[in-house]
């Protein structure tokens, strides 16, 4: 039993199938639980009062945005390093939905900061990094838009995601540099103690699983689109050639 | 090599090359700004330092799409794949042609329209060093950007879309060396991040480009 097998798409979709069912399940409850649990069964926070509550959408989401970037990155390195069409189809499927994750972020981030920041818009390099990866993300799936064959497509979407990764990372740092900004650090981590408060924290890893869930529930489902869209290419490819 | 770089760079200095263009670009780009945000010198001395950058950056992008398109249509680029030169050193010194056309002379135009902008006193060095710098890693990325379209139709408009984020550090690393320089403050943090942007980038973005470019040969 080895992760490549899952290379073979039929492998992949018979597994998928079985899995998906549980995954959207598994997320809508996360979903259900998480942000109705943070939006009417947590206290305001005394500072910030109930928009405060808008933390159960912008950091899963923003979290989503840049790990849904990371998936590609590694799906790429796989289409390059072994060229499984899965790899390369599931990096095409996490683009969009890594889109919407980082327009949920800045949308999100925009209507917070502006009762707490006085502004919806700051240059901040949190901010800025984001609108960066946005770009980022554009351009990728431009790419695979504009080049008809798919091998190609792959190939060259691939070196695009490694090289812009670098530069996403480069962007960041230069960013930071230019000027230290409105935005609270990290709220999560993984090595350093919490700064949320239990009855903050506990309903946002619950909509933190949720949105993990969606997204992986979202990319095998369009992986499979993706590749039964390219079964009936070849399909109606070969029909021709036949008649 | 050196016949290929001769070569690229009669290319671009013939007519039909469009070299000037891009220097007219910058002209009128920077002659457009005092229209748009008004002429107060104050406020242009100000900004002069990025304007000036975002227009070089502009009239640099403006020349990629000739930079293998050419090439392309006519088939000398496969000829340079099958020459014995190694694609990454195809790649390398078309990069640097397009800089010794394009960057070079958007280095030395950029102080004359820095006194339109009427740029401040100590500026004119600082910005001639750092375009000077930085102008090579735009080529570099350029080249890479160029690679991935060379093939497509309409390649043009995805080209930036696709190069421009690329193109943040850079610019942000090199306005800000301009912008220091101008306001007589230290310029050494950020000048050393360009210049490490520029030699990163020279050293391994050509590989990628020739990676690119293989592909799109296939």
């Amino acid at each position: 039993m080895s992760l490549w097998e899952y290379a073979n798409p039929k492998k992949f979709l018979n597994t998928s199938e079985r899995l998906l069912p549980w995954f959207w399940g598994l997320s809508a409850v996360c979903l259900v639980v998480g942000l109705s649990w943070g939006f009417f069964f947590t206290p305001d926070d005394f500072r910030q009062g109930s928009t405060v509550k808008i933390i159960y959408l912008h950091v899963p989401s923003a979290l989503m945005a840049i790990n849904a970037w990371f998936m590609m990155f590694v799906a790429s390195m796989i289409w390059i390093v072994r060229r499984h069409h899965v790899s390369a189809l599931a990096a095409r499927a996490a683009a969009p939905v890594g889109v919407v994750m980082t327009l949920i972020a800045l949308v999100t981030g925009a209507i917070w900061g502006e009762p707490m920041w006085g502004t919806w818009w700051a240059w901040d390099p949190r901010l800025t990094s984001f609108l960066i990866l946005f770009l980022f993300y554009l351009g990728y799936i431009a790419l695979w838009e504009a080049i008809d064959n798919p091998d190609t497509a792959a190939d060259l979407t691939s070196v695009l995601c490694l090289v812009g990764s670098v530069f996403a990372v480069l962007s960041r740092y230069a960013v930071n540099f230019w000027n230290q900004g409105l935005h609270q650090g990290a709220s999560l981590s993984l090595d350093k103690e919490k700064n949320v408060a239990d009855v903050f924290y506990h309903p946002l890893l619950v909509s933190i699983a949720g949105f993990v869930l969606l997204f992986l529930a979202l990319v095998l489902y369009r992986t499979g689109t993706e590749i039964r869209a390219r079964r009936i290419k070849a399909l109606i490819a070969r029909e021709r050639a036949g008649a | 090599m050196i016949a290929l770089l001769i070569r690229d760079m009669r290319l671009a200095f013939r007519a039909g090359g469009g070299f000037g263009l891009g220097l007219a670009f910058f002209l009128i780009v920077t002659v457009m700004v005092p229209f748009s945000v008004g002429p107060q010198s104050e406020l242009l001395t100000t900004i002069a330092p990025g304007v000036l950058w975002l227009g070089a950056l502009l009239a640099c992008l403006l020349s990629l799409d000739r930079l293998l398109a050419l090439d392309w249509e006519d088939g000398s680029l496969d000829l340079l794949a099958t020459a014995p030169l190694p694609l990454e050193a195809v790649v390398t010194v078309k990069a640097l042609a397009h800089w010794i056309t394009t960057g070079l002379p958007l280095v030395l135009l950029a102080p004359v329209l820095g006194v339109l902008l009427n740029l401040a006193g100590e500026g004119y060095v600082w910005l001639v060093v750092s375009l000077a710098v930085g102008t090579p890693a735009l080529s570099v990325i350029g080249t890479f950007g160029a690679a991935l379209t060379v093939g497509l139709k309409r390649g043009g408009l995805l080209l930036s879309l696709l190069v421009l984020p690329l193109y943040v550090p850079t610019l942000i690393f090199g306005a800000e060396v301009a912008r220091r320089g101008a306001t007589g403050m230290d310029t050494a943090t950020p000048l050393l991040m360009l210049a490490g942007i520029t030699a990163g980038v020279i050293g391994l973005l050509p590989f990628a480009s020739a990676a690119v470019l293989r592909v799109n040969l296939r």
